[in-house]
């Protein structure tokens, strides 16, 4: 392993882990924002909506991330949609992203006791106020281990960022590897940096988790 | 003779095709405190249910004032601001404390002034005995004691009749008692009251009337709970207090 090799190619995984955690975050941004939509229209069975938030899950969940940007970057103008790839990134990530919440906060909305809404109504809560005040904030909590997971997947994903030239880490790496051959620093360097994004966001979900089942089961 | 307060009129519920309450008539009088028990399954519990309209029924109607209490209508929310319910399972929100139980409600729903809902559940508080656990949550209380908050939640909403499923049933008898006491003062002060309990030595000491209801009718109703825990009229209900003898 060629130390100063490391080194110099420093400066240029830490442009490549800002890109990447900027689109990363953005993406997880939107994801959180899709996901809570999604899963309150099909919770709340709402007309017409629920139907489109259905598709929307079923359509982002099974077609792979790679197929998604492809799509958004070389598929989209051709109907004279332009759109800078970093934007198509974000997007991309926040729609796939979006139907993975939305399947995560489901499960936590359904898992709650019906005995919960039922005394909400009882209390003369409409269907908005109850979902509002006592199923959403339980739901939400119940759910952070999936969103946590959810959040590391997708900030790993961000590796296919590079098929549509964003330049990433992965792209970095392998941009790196095709000029100097420097495979093993290369990889290394990238191994660490994914470290660096990820272990952080880690450490803090299962600290957050342990707050909240204490939250939960008490003392 | 106080008014009628709520009515209801050949309520009929059914699960799918199984028939859980056939024909139920009933007038609840301004003040009165009606106890009904019956063999479980009997649809007591779906019954109180159907009455703030946490059930759809198949027919009849059930009136508060006058005015239609149903699943369907738009005013069911409205309605239901006036008739309190406490179930079984004390069923407080886990994610707020106990003073954000009791306020939630009067606050988003009613849309009262926090200061004054603040200093009445305060009130309420120390009329059961937990002035002190506000700012607690609700796992951090005793099963007993998170009935008698599930009742101040009911109370502070002013409702004109409070409907308690069973709220001693998971309860430590050494817990059942203190939850009672709160629920015969309330008596004593005139609330209006259906009561679906097991507990027949306090049914006897509450009732102004006394319902026994089986297989979703009622089988035997008095106005006289004394004699009707003495010497019940049908067979049935003599059957049925004799399980509680030893």
């Amino acid at each position: 392993m060629d130390f100063e090799v490391i080194l110099s190619y420093l400066p240029l995984y830490e442009e490549a882990l800002l890109l990447t955690m900027r689109i990363g975050w953005l993406g997880v941004g939107l994801a959180l924002i899709f996901g809570l939509l999604g899963a309150a229209v099909v919770h709340l069975r709402l007309p017409v909506l629920r139907p489109l938030a259905v598709c929307y899950i079923e359509l982002f969940r099974n077609t792979p991330l790679l197929v998604q940007l492809f799509f958004l970057y070389f598929a989209l103008p051709k109907i004279g949609l332009h759109v800078p790839p970093d934007t198509c990134g974000t997007l991309g990530l926040g729609l796939l992203g979006g139907a993975y919440m939305a399947e995560t906060f489901r499960s936590g909305l359904d898992n709650l006791p019906v005995i919960q809404s039922e005394s909400a109504q009882s209390l003369g809560m409409n269907r908005m106020q109850t979902f509002r005040y006592v199923i959403l904030p339980q739901a939400v909590s119940s759910s952070v281990p999936g969103i946590v997971a959810n959040i590391i997947f997708l900030l790993k994903e961000t590796s296919v960022f590079s098929t549509i030239s964003l330049m990433d880490l992965m792209f970095t790496a392998k941009d790196l590897i095709g000029m100097y051959a420097k495979t093993l620093e290369c990889l290394t360097l990238l191994v660490v940096f994914y470290l660096i994004m990820l272990l952080p966001v880690s450490l803090l979900g299962s600290f957050v988790e342990r707050r909240l089942r204490h939250a939960e089961f008490g003392d | 003779m106080e008014q009628t307060l709520l009515k209801v009129q050949h309520l009929q519920k059914n699960f799918g095709e199984k028939v859980i309450l056939k024909d139920l008539n009933l007038e609840v009088r301004k003040g009165e405190v009606i106890v009904i028990i019956g063999p479980s399954g009997c649809g007591k519990s779906t019954f109180l249910r159907c009455l703030n309209a946490l059930e759809e029924i198949q027919s009849g109607e059930v009136l508060l004032d006058g005015k239609p209490v149903r699943k369907e209508l738009k005013s069911v929310s409205t309605m239901r601001q006036k008739i309190g319910m406490v179930f079984q399972s004390y069923d407080l929100f886990p994610h707020k404390t106990i003073l954000e139980n009791i306020l939630l409600a009067p606050i988003k729903v009613q849309k009262r002034d926090r200061r004054d809902v603040e200093e009445e559940a305060l009130n309420l508080l120390a009329k059961v005995g937990l002035a002190d656990r506000g700012d607690d949550y609700p796992r951090q209380l005793s099963g007993g004691q998170k009935q008698r908050i599930a009742v101040v939640r009911a109370l502070i909403m002013h409702p004109e009749i409070l409907l308690l499923d069973e709220i001693t049933a998971a309860l430590d008898p050494e817990m059942v008692h203190e939850v009672l006491e709160v629920v015969l003062s309330l008596a004593d002060k005139g609330s209006t009251m259906l009561i679906v309990t097991h507990e027949m030595a306090f049914a006897k000491a509450i009732a102004d009337r006394v319902l026994f209801l089986e297989h979703g009718e009622i089988a035997e109703e008095s106005n006289s709970p004394k004699d009707f825990f003495e010497k019940p009229v049908t067979e049935r209900a003599r059957q049925f207090l004799r399980s509680f003898e030893y």
